[in-house]
């Protein structure tokens, strides 16, 4: 799944009704059953009925097998034989098996570069370098580059891994005969950096409007102040737009972490390889699950990656955190 | 998140608690879940055996318009129509249906796992005969005499017409669980025109590991360098096909079959042979390492062989019948059969293969087996002598020649075939078959690994070393393993 | 000492032409930067746009390849795909289960989010978190087998239409996967509409039911719409759920359809997958086009944008 990143968590503040809002959620909890913005007077009885079709749905068929996954991975659970059949609770030897494979911390490894280049870097720069350049850009030409960049986006994983393969291809693919490189075999040779140029082609989508929503909440004002003053467009950046901005970089950032950490994509280019070479966290999973049918150990390398992302995803919220409390 | 900083211990407290309980919750009706395989009951032979309205389905990994569209035309337009009408000339109502998949083989014994697990799934079953033993030891199959019921099994006149060496491919320790489907056998393709271009004979035919290099070197010397003289599968980006086509002929060849005696060969000589003539290919430029990495590089190896930009390929018959066949969708060669040559593939000297054998070759095959939670035993197996009859196998093959697993058959098509005729009477008396036990997978993915290793450009030691561990990883018990 | 008039003037003219060259300069820059900025702008949309060409030549091309050329043109791909008796059926199921999911998510989560957002309720947070941490980790490949009995059990123990090869099942299954995002993304939506609006509306005597309907479902509109596409583009692309779940290959949506087009040995049939990928993507990019015509497509709420 390639999942959205969501927006920041509070609302852009414009006006004093939108303050008397922020204020009210930062003041302390109210006793009793309504909340300072629950001015329609649900009350949390009637809330949590409104909440319950969603929490049904996902407890039966998200939940239930997930956790179920989970503690399947204290068993030797295989997909086929003897253990198929009388499947054995091994307790924490799988995770003592996963964490002394060196093919496990390849995997983290490569998936951690992964994330780094394409996302945290990639995504995220690129997304935000053509919001902040489109908004002074013709109206059509803003709008077409746009939708090239949808575009990457919308179409089906596996119709856009068969067309960068077409254009990776060793013999006859685009790239070779636009940079005259015939015979390149990026796939073969450079295979972490094309699945990482691709999931930068992929996902700046998500980035871009973000920002772009995000940039829109810059009070104008600001930025004019700064013009007249004769800063340079480096400098406006730094003195008044990253200010405003940082929550949202670090949301947008965490997001595309976590969704860039599971992406399964890389999958129907490379299949992990050559060797080993771009196996990330979401195809060693698909290996170990499929194609050996080693369910029991699978199940545990699910959890120590969710493990994982719960640390990164902490650490961007203690980020995040500091941050409001400046 | 400023919300989440003020909620307090006490809601945290009770949220980690229920999710503590639930957690366990989930783990009892888990763990009962679990280790539910295959039903235990006995099936009942004869349930329903006189019905007289019933309903089979058929699955196979096929699809019209797509993966293998011939075999699901067969089965949707010949095999159902004409059994419908066989039983209503009984005075029985059949309702057949198919039911078509054609994904990716993996995924395909997952779906198959998984409806057998659960008891559902279609009534006959087309399966990887390699799977056979994998299904039959967790209980997803039964043995065929149990479901139908000895007496009515060997009673079918078929099982005459099918060579005691491919009927192992629907069996596993020498109980039959199903019917095989056909085979087919390895052989070392030659593209004539290169041979011809380099001086090399018209008829080639090597008797030892020797003749073979010493074509490629004429190959590498007398031609440019953009044309690969031999193609030796390797690596794991093919997969199976690195094994079947390439490894396991080749170990043969040297003088052992991957598991032999009771155990599996691990360091050992024959493994050595082996890993040291791909060292030989891809240290010396005789192959070419990149297209083994590709993801598309069977593809691509074929392609090349089609525009006689490779010498020598070693691939399976399908190679001929499927992929370079003047009709076929992928990589045609009008001129096949004057262009194409194809050889046995030599042990490394006369005599030093499997058995003492001169040359060697290696087969796959499929089997169809009966689903044991059918409700219509009985009903499965005419069907399933129907299918597996000398007409149906015949129209089955139609205009496409192929190796079949009844011989009465094969002497029918393949006499115009003068390749196919090789195949079935020359190469698969001296074949080999791959071992149906549950670790095959796993050593095929180790032996693949060794063979990437070669072509990244490790030595054979570290090679060997490598897979000897893996083996140990995958088989458990040193004994198993020979070496040396 | 007073400068000759000649002097004076040739001083003027000479900060007049330093001034005049020093904005010159300037100006220069500014061209420079800006023919820079659009080329780069060029490259940059270059880059997304040159994977998308294949596309667009190989469905024609009579015998397509990996490269891009000019097509040996033929429409004859299209008649093959046509006639392949499950690839249009299958079109229609992705829509069927784009649109039942959908339906699933977008009510599921506007409930949710409204009411997540507005009422405090005791670690909404840390379970939205939890869920949005679970939904992203364990997908479908490591959850295959216990979804499948789930939905097995299900089935035989209450109604086949909540079971194996049924697309209610289906829909419910990726929905269940689908919502924790929608609603984080859906709650920071309304979050970023403030109460005043409710509020006054409370004030001029609506009831509740009233203030739901003509106030609040307007504004998140855009959020709603947003939400729908996603979905859609997600359970477009979904193959390993619908793969489990349904048997029945009428059943089945392109996604599965797509990994079919292959031959025995795993060997691409270019031309039909090329023509197939061209027919399975149109449908998401005229709902996109549509809808971001419509409701503008934004991930963000709020008054400004």
């Amino acid at each position: 799944m390639t999942p959205m990143p969501s927006p920041p968590d509070e609302p852009p503040t414009v006006g004093p009704a939108d303050r008397a809002g922020a204020i009210a959620d930062v003041a302390p909890p109210q006793r009793g059953r309504r909340t300072a913005t629950d001015v329609v007077g649900l009350g949390t009885a009637r809330a949590v009925w409104f909440v319950a079709p969603a929490m049904l749905l996902i407890g039966i068929f998200l939940l239930f097998p997930a956790l179920w996954t989970l503690y399947i991975g204290s068993t030797n659970f295989e997909r086929t034989g003897p253990n198929h059949v009388n499947p054995e609770f091994t307790g924490i030897d799988n995770y003592t098996s996963v964490l002394s494979d060196p093919s496990f911390y390849n995997s983290l490894w490569v998936t951690l570069l992964f994330v780094v280049f394409s996302a945290v870097f990639g995504q995220n720069g690129l997304g935000f370098w053509l919001a902040w350049s489109l908004r002074r850009v013709d109206r059509r030409v803003r709008r077409t580059v746009e939708t090239l960049v949808l575009l990457a986006w919308i179409l089906p994983s596996s119709v856009v891994a068969f067309l960068w393969i077409a254009m990776l291809d060793r013999h006859g693919g685009t790239v070779n005969m636009l940079l005259d490189m015939p015979g390149t075999a990026w796939l073969v040779d450079y295979p972490l950096a094309s699945i990482i140029i691709f999931n930068i082609w992929r996902g700046t989508a998500f980035s871009m409007m973000l920002y772009s929503a995000a940039l829109s909440s810059v009070p104008p004002s600001h930025l004019e102040t700064a013009q007249l003053a004769g800063a340079t467009g480096a400098q406006t950046l730094r003195d008044v737009v990253f200010p405003h901005i940082r929550g949202h970089v670090l949301t947008n950032t965490l997001l595309i972490t976590l969704w860039t950490f599971n992406d399964f994509s890389p999958f129907l280019i490379t299949a992990g390889g050559p060797g080993d070479r771009t196996e990330v966290a979401a195809v060693y999973l698909y290996n170990t699950a499929i194609r050996d049918g080693d369910l029991g150990y699978s199940g545990a390398i699910s959890l120590l990656i969710l493990v994982a992302n719960v640390v990164m995803a902490l650490t961007y919220l203690r980020m995040l955190r500091k941050r409001s409390a400046t | 998140m400023r919300g989440s900083v003020r909620t307090g211990g006490g809601s945290k407290r009770r949220g980690t608690s229920v999710a503590s309980t639930g957690l366990i919750a989930v783990a009892l009706v888990a763990s009962g879940c679990l280790g539910s395989g295959g039903d235990d009951t006995p099936a009942d032979p004869t349930k329903n055996a006189d019905a007289t309205e019933f309903t089979l389905t058929i699955t196979s990994n096929a699809i019209k318009g797509g993966k293998n569209s011939e075999g699901a035309e067969w089965i949707e337009d010949y095999v159902i129509p004409r059994f419908v009408e066989q039983q209503a000339e009984k005075g029985v109502t059949a309702t057949i249906r198919f039911q078509p998949v054609g994904v990716d083989d993996a995924e395909y014994k997952s779906q198959l796992g998984l409806d057998l697990e659960s008891g559902k799934g279609a009534d006959i079953i087309d399966l990887d005969g390699i799977w056979v033993g994998e299904f039959a030891e967790s209980n997803f199959i039964k043995p065929l005499d149990d479901v139908i019921g000895a007496d009515v099994v060997s009673a079918w006149d078929g099982w005459d017409q099918i060579p005691e060496s491919v009927q192992q491919n629907a069996s596993y320790q020498d109980v039959r669980y199903g019917v095989p489907t056909g085979t087919d056998g390895r052989v070392i393709f030659f593209n004539r025109d290169v041979f011809a271009q380099a001086g090399l004979p018209d008829d080639w035919q090597p008797t030892s590991w020797e003749d073979i290099l010493t074509a490629a070197q004429t190959i590498k010397d007398e031609l440019p360098g953009d044309i690969v003289p031999l193609q030796l599968n390797a690596g794991t980006a093919m997969g199976e096909a690195t094994t079947m086509q390439g490894f396991l002929p080749l170990l043969a060849a040297a003088g052992a079959e991957i598991h032999q005696d009771g155990r599996w060969q691990g360091d050992t000589a024959a493994v050595r042979e082996v890993l040291e003539l791909y060292e030989t290919v891809y240290g010396t430029g005789l192959g070419d390492p990149v297209m083994q990495a590709e993801a598309k590089g069977r593809d691509r190896s074929f392609q090349l062989f089609t525009e006689g930009k490779v010498g020598m390929l070693l691939e399976s018959d399908y190679f001929w019948r499927s992929v370079v066949a003047p009709g076929a969708e992928v990589a045609p060669m009008a001129d096949r059969d004057e262009v194409v040559g194809y050889a046995k593939i030599p042990a490394i000297t006369p005599g030093s293969g499997v058995n003492g054998q001169d040359f060697v070759s290696l087969s796959g095959g499929s089997a169809r087996v009966i689903n044991p939670n059918t409700e219509f035993p009985q009903q499965a197996w005419e069907l399933m002598e129907f299918m597996n009859s000398f007409e149906a196998t015949e129209e089955q093959v139609g205009a496409a020649p192929r190796i079949t697993h009844r011989d009465d058959v094969n002497a029918e098509v393949l006499s115009g075939d003068p390749m196919l005729t090789f195949i079935a009477e020359e190469v698969v008396p001296l074949t080999l078959f791959r071992p149906g036990l549950l670790e095959y997978l796993d050593v095929s993915v180790a032996i693949q690994e060794a063979t990437y290793a070669i072509i990244d450009g490790a030595t054979v030691d570290e090679a060997i070393e490598r897979y000897q561990s893996d083996l140990e990883a995958i088989v458990g018990d040193p004994d198993a393993i020979a070496t040396g | 000492m007073r400068q000759s008039r000649h002097e004076a003037e040739s001083d003027m003219t000479a900060s007049i032409d330093g001034e005049r060259s020093a904005a010159a300069s300037r100006t220069a820059w500014r061209m420079a930067g800006r023919i820079g900025f659009y080329t780069l702008t060029c490259l940059i949309a270059a880059f997304f746009a040159i994977p998308l060409l294949w596309l667009i030549s190989a469905p024609f091309d009579a015998s397509p390849t990996y490269a891009v050329d000019f097509p040996e043109f033929t429409l004859a791909n299209f008649a093959t795909i046509l006639a392949n008796p499950y690839a249009l059926p299958s079109l229609l199921n992705s829509v069927i289960l784009a649109i039942g999911t959908a339906a699933f998510v977008v009510i599921g989560a506007a409930l949710a989010a409204y009411a997540l957002s507005r009422v405090r309720i005791p670690g909404r947070d840390a379970l939205l978190y939890l869920l949005l941490l679970l939904s992203s980790v364990v997908t479908g490949t490591a959850a295959m087998v216990p979804l499948f009995l789930l939905v097995s059990e299900i089935g035989s123990a209450i109604h086949p239409m909540l079971g194996i090869d049924s697309h209610f099942a289906v829909m419910l299954v990726m929905s269940s996967g689908l919502l924790p995002a929608a609603i984080f993304m859906l709650k920071d939506f309304v979050d970023g509409i403030p109460p005043s609006y409710e509020e006054s509306a409370r004030v001029f005597g609506a009831s509740p039911f009233r203030v739901l309907k003509d106030i609040v479902v307007p504004l998140i509109t855009p959020g709603l719409a947003t939400i729908t596409v996603w979905t859609v583009v997600n359970v477009w692309g979904n193959f390993l759920v619908p793969f489990i779940l349904l048997r029945d290959a009428d059943r089945q949506p392109a996604a599965v359809l797509m990994r079919t087009l292959y031959t025995e040995a795993g060997q691409p049939n270019l031309a039909l997958l090329a023509t197939f990928s061209l027919l399975y993507s149109l449908p998401v990019v005229l709902m996109y086009l549509f809808v971001s015509k419509r409701y503008g497509f934004r991930f963000h709420g709020g008054i400004k944008s």
